[in-house]
């Protein structure tokens, strides 16, 4: 079912998406009436009480209190305040509070690449889930902040390093929807962006049973994002090519000279700061946890073929 | 009291540029601030419009990722801390002050100077780290990323820091200087307005900015000796950092627009020649702004994992701070009831500011509103929300004062015709530029982003920006012609009367421009400042 969205908001397509809806358009609609009522009033009375052309300096009214009128635009403001705030928080609480049934997807963010992992083991880059049903994402970091938006859902929630954050929703609307990193997170923050897809349960199944098998280690190097560091063809990047890597001489920063092996290919990717090689700033997150023993062989043998 | 000769003014005499650099006359150290606040803005506007020609289309246009993050960052980082913030305070609060209180000068004079010399060192440093590469932290400097940057964030903060000594001697010196040199006869509650809003805006100063410092510090002892606070590598706490930072940044908001405000308080009241309407309540919401104004930083923070509890508080305190700025509009528009009208450039900037102000205010309350929050923090909908309030607000009532006092500065008239003409390419150009972002972020777009291709909504999106680019464009326009016109008023305008627009307060019953000492014979107090229903202006 595809779902339209308005001149001012994307598709709701989520459950919680239609109550943010109400309460934008409650604010929407007071606003343009405040909006209407000043700038009508600014204008008529700048045009009404102008100077006239050649007219000298007058005395004019001392009008400069009123009660009933100053109560009137304090208080209606005041009620008008107190709604909104009861409302807004009513719906954040919605947000906050996650229903137990929800089925978990475990969030991890790096930079600048989401890494997404299924109760059944599966991984994969972009967000599969299955439509109605609630979905939690339990969110964690491994290097610097990011924050995880789903317009077209209105849900956001900030992916801390050493840290669980956890946002939750329900779409029963199936299709595509776009994914943004919005905390600032470096260099390719803007890249760091993939897409939700909403599936039929059967579908969902399907797929997960499709990426349960170990990728090899191409599709692995992307989904780690290590594309976003390294490159294959021995261009520049924030790290060494993979380019002829094996049995390349590196210097480290302190200055010893090591030949590229497959287990300091190993330690590289666990420990990325044990050794740093000389020119480059130790800006590589540890894979430490990451990556299953099986992931981590075949990163290595995709990483020694490069050519 | 010795009184300079008719012919000689605090401009004409004493000569030569030492007489400039060592000067402890605030009418002087108001215009050497205003000169290097000019520059300020043109550099971070530059870094604006080159911004904004990246985002025309979709896809990279001519910045790579590194050189966008390096210019959006100093954009934001060159408007707040060396042009907003000093801005009306430095500038025209500096000029105005001593004059509308009716007296030689301020309290500490040579702190004043002090104040100006630290802002150029603060200025340097910041700038400094733009000529050694830059920085791509966002002028937010979040940790850890800002803890890890490769680039010269410790420049820049220091930078920071120092500036903030600025604006705490400037914050300083104002209170001392209201407290303690009102003319004979000026009670609190006839100080014009305008020293109302500096009055608030000097208590946040002076609280709030050592704040600042201390975060900038640990940020840079961190990244220097490794000592752990904010980055989770070391044991520290990123959300600690952001707290810290908005201590400071939040009410940091509020020294951006009071000054804003006080300035629309006096170009209401003398161009519409008509008391001001409520008084004392624009006087108390000034204070109480500035004092509510500590309460709600965590507003900034709804979606970073604070608990829901705080997020509850700062949510309802924020609704609570927008009351008394909306009573404010609806006594300044109340103000022009019945008045006499003078639709001078000053006065359109004025109304002007009535309606952009009242668009960055209600767009607001959606954020302000939790739920809401969750769907917009870091999208465009708050870039423009807070453009409508800083610039919309801050900058076109600094246009608007700049317009109001320059007679009083320089002696000089400008243009009214090319003002105008301005005035309609500031208006237009700023509007096309920011209200489309409303709806390219309530649609979803991020901010900070160098590119938007490749994404659903990129269609979208590049309508969105693309006219937002040619708004800035329009906008660029009329800053040059102003520039224009006033740089040419002051060789070929003609010359001012001691009261252009008709004006009760102090500053209008001295010459133009004012001698050194401010005022030949002592001023007297003997009317309000807004009394236009008692008494008819004088030397107009
Ligand atoms: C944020 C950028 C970044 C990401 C993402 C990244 N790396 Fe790195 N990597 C670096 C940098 C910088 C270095 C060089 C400094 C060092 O040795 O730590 C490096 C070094 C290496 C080395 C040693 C290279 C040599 O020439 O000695 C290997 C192997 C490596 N990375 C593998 C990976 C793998 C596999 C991934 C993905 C699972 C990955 N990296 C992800 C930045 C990154
Ligand atoms: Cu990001
Ligand atoms: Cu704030």
């Amino acid at each position: 079912m595809e779902q339209q969205g308005t001149f001012n908001l994307p598709p709701a397509a989520s459950t919680l998406a239609p109550m943010y809806d109400q309460l934008f358009y409650f604010i929407y609609w007071l606003s343009v009436f405040f909006f209407v009522v000043i700038t009508v009033g600014t204008i008529v009375f700048a045009v009404k009480f102008r100077k006239k052309k050649g007219e000298a300096f007058r005395l004019t009214s001392g009008f400069c209190h009123n009660t009933p009128l100053e109560l009137f635009w304090s208080v209606i403001p005041t009620i008008l305040m107190f709604v909104i705030f009861v409302w807004g928080f009513r719906a954040y609480m919605q947000f906050f509070v996650i229903p137990g049934n929800a089925m978990e997807v475990r969030v991890t963010a790096q930079q600048w690449k989401w890494i997404f992992e299924y109760p059944e083991g599966a991984k994969s880059d972009i967000l599969v889930v299955p439509d109605g049903k609630p979905i939690k994402l339990l969110m964690s970091s491994r290097d610097v902040l990011h924050s995880l938006y789903i317009p077209d859902f209105r849900v956001k929630m900030d992916v801390v390093p050493n840290r669980y954050t956890s946002l939750w929703f329900q779409s029963d609307h199936k299709g595509e929807y776009d994914l943004y990193c919005t905390e600032y997170c470096g260099q390719q923050h803007s890249v760091m962006t993939t897409r939700v897809s909403v599936r039929s349960d059967t579908e969902y199944r399907k797929w997960i049973e499709e990426n349960s098998v170990t990728p090899t280690g191409d599709v692995l190097y992307k989904r780690y994002g290590c594309n976003t560091c390294h490159t294959l063809d021995g261009s520049p990047g924030n790290g060494p090519t993979f380019k002829n890597i094996l049995g390349r001489q590196e210097t480290m920063s302190d200055g010893d000279v090591i030949s590229v092996d497959e287990n300091y290919l190993r330690e590289s990717i666990l420990e990325p700061k044990a050794k740093v090689v000389q020119g480059y700033e130790p800006v590589m997150p540890t894979f430490q946890g990451t990556l299953s023993p099986d992931e981590l062989d075949s990163i290595i043998n995709f990483i020694k073929t490069v050519k | 009291m010795h009184s300079s000769p008719p012919d000689q003014n605090f401009l004409s005499h004493p000569k030569g540029l030492a007489s400039w650099l060592f000067t402890l006359d605030h009418k002087r150290i108001g215009i050497m601030y205003l000169i290097l606040i000019c520059l300020a803005f043109g550099l971070g506007g530059f870094f604006a419009l080159s911004i904004r020609l990246e985002l025309m289309r979709s896809g990279e246009q001519f910045m790579d990722q590194d050189t966008y993050n390096k210019f959006f960052t100093l954009h934001g980082a060159v408007m707040v801390f060396l042009f907003i913030i000093p801005s009306i305070p430095a500038t025209l609060g500096n000029f105005c002050l001593p004059l509308m209180l009716g007296a030689k000068d301020v309290a500490f004079p040579r702190l004043n100077l002090a104040s100006w010399y630290v802002y150029v060192i603060g200025a340097a440093f910041t700038l400094f780290s733009v000529v050694t590469g830059a920085v791509d932290t966002g002028w937010t400097f979040y940790s850890p990323y800002s803890t890890q940057s490769s680039t010269s964030v410790i420049s820049m903060t220091f930078g920071v820091f120092i500036l903030g000594f600025s604006s705490i001697f400037t914050g300083l010196n104002f209170v001392v200087t209201i407290h303690k040199m009102r003319a004979p006869g000026m009670t609190w509650y006839q100080m014009p307005l305008f020293v109302w809003g500096t009055y608030a805006t000097s208590v946040i100063q002076v609280l709030a900015t050592p704040v600042l410092g201390i975060t900038l510090l640990l940020l840079i002892l961190e990244k220097t000796l490794g000592i752990g606070i904010f980055n989770p590598e070391m044991g520290g706490d990123p959300v600690l950092f952001q707290h810290f930072f908005w201590f400071y940044s939040h009410p940091a908001v509020y020294i951006m627009i009071l000054p804003g405000m006080a300035i629309i308080s006096e170009l209401i009241a003398v161009h519409s020649h008509k008391k001001i309407f409520g008084y004392k309540l624009i006087a108390y919401s000034s204070v109480a702004i500035a004092l509510l104004g500590f309460l709600v930083w965590g507003h900034h923070m709804f979606v970073s994992g604070q608990s829901e509890f705080s997020s509850m508080v700062f949510s309802f305190i924020t609704f609570f701070i927008g009351i008394p700025t909306g009573i404010k509009i609806f006594n300044w528009m109340t103000t022009l009831y019945k008045g006499q009208i003078c639709l001078t450039t000053p006065m359109l900037y004025a109304l002007a500011f009535l309606i952009l102000f009242t668009i960055g205010g209600l767009t607001g309350i959606f954020l302000g509103a939790l739920g809401l929050d969750i769907h917009l923090h870091d999208t465009y909908f708050v870039v423009a929300h807070f453009h409508y309030v800083m610039m919309g607000g801050t900058v076109i009532a600094f246009l608007g004062g700049i317009h109001h006092w320059w007679p009083k500065i320089f002696g000089k008239m400008y243009s009214e015709f090319w003002g105008r003409i301005a005035f309609v390419f500031i208006f237009l150009g700023f509007n096309m530029t920011f209200f489309n972002q409303f709806m390219l972020g309530s649609q979803g777009m991020p901010r900070r982003y160098h590119d938007y291709s490749g994404l659903y909504k990129t269609d979208l999106f590049e309508r969105y920006h693309g006219f937002s680019s040619y708004g800035a464009m329009v906008l660029g326009v009329g800053f040059l012609i102003i520039a224009t016109y006033l740089i040419a008023s002051l060789f070929n305008g003609k010359a001012a009367s001691n009261n252009p627009w008709g004006g009760l307060t102090f500053e209008w019953a001295t010459s133009s421009p004012p001698p050194t000492e401010n005022f030949r014979e002592e001023p007297i107090f003997k009317h309000g400042p807004y009394d236009y229903d008692k008494v008819l202006p004088e030397n107009i």
